[in-house]
């Protein structure tokens, strides 16, 4: 008999299912939707709608007693000023699990847990898709001797951003950056506006042609 | 002790295991966009579809 058991355990020691599940919960609502397994995710969903539900009503009373458990500050804003007031009109159900297939490694049952009104990015992710399929179409459409010298800037053109932007606080190295900044801009122009050109080009249908003419050439 | 007067002969072992021991094969129904075959309730893995939606990105797929 499970009577008056309300607890799963998870395989895990008190202290440890609780870390997990307090990480799982900040991640929720960070990212609106997580892969984890289901079972985890059925506890999480648990305690995840019970904190939405105490964050519509936003006080510093309510605020603590979240705060127990979201040891993240833009997080807990983010629960009661964004996800929260969304939800002002639904009464439960936050969230939702849509199963996925097993994990290959131990063959678990994974999941998405995700909060119901989640929008998908659309404008990023195809931002990123285009970024990658120029990058791997441009070198192509190139003459062989272009090759090796595009792909080499784009490797080093995020590394550079990303170590510019860290150490701009670091007066010596500034200069140093700056004049490669200035270098990166004025490699990635041309390359932007090429990218710009086969990006309309490759649509599917045209796709389809080019291999076609490129095939007959060959 | 109480103890098995007879042997467990091969004909009623393969009985009871024919019963107890069963496979059964799995329900599949089929993926409303790509018409894989699937496990009910399931997100599509051939083409990330679920109840009519992009769940997951193709490039998430595998």
């Amino acid at each position: 008999m499970r009577h008056r058991v309300a607890t799963k355990k998870l395989g895990m020691m008190t202290a440890h299912r609780k870390a997990v599940l307090r990480n799982m919960m900040i991640s929720l609502f960070k990212h609106e939707r997580i892969r984890t397994t289901k079972q985890k995710a059925k506890v999480l969903r648990s305690i995840a709608e019970k904190a939405i539900t105490r964050a519509k009503v936003d006080n510093l009373h309510n605020r603590r007693i979240i705060a127990k458990k979201i040891h993240d500050k833009p997080v807990l804003d983010k629960l009661f000023k964004v996800i929260a007031p969304r939800f002002a009109e639904r009464n439960g159900g936050y969230t939702r699990i849509l199963k996925l297939r097993q994990r290959i490694t131990d063959a678990a049952d994974m999941v998405f847990i995700e909060l119901v009104d989640r929008k998908e990015k659309a404008a990023k992710s195809k931002k990123k898709t285009v970024e990658k399929e120029t990058e791997k179409k441009a070198p192509a459409k190139e003459a062989a001797a272009k090759k090796p010298a595009v792909k080499s800037e784009a490797k080093k053109t995020p590394a550079k951003k990303s170590a510019g932007a860290k150490d701009v606080r670091t007066a010596s190295l500034k200069n140093e950056k700056t004049e490669e900044k200035t270098e990166e801009k004025a490699a990635k122009k041309p390359k932007e506006k090429t990218v710009e050109k086969t990006v309309v080009k490759d649509t599917p249908k045209t796709k389809a042609k080019k291999a076609a003419a490129e095939e007959k050439k060959a | 002790m109480a103890v098995p007067k007879y042997k467990t002969s091969k004909a009623r072992t393969r009985q009871r295991r024919s019963i107890n021991m069963k496979l059964s094969a799995p329900t599949l129904v089929e993926c409303g966009n790509c018409g894989n075959r699937v496990l009910l309730h399931r997100v599509c893995p051939k083409c990330g579809f679920y109840r009519g939606k992009q769940i997951l990105k193709p490039e998430e797929l595998a």
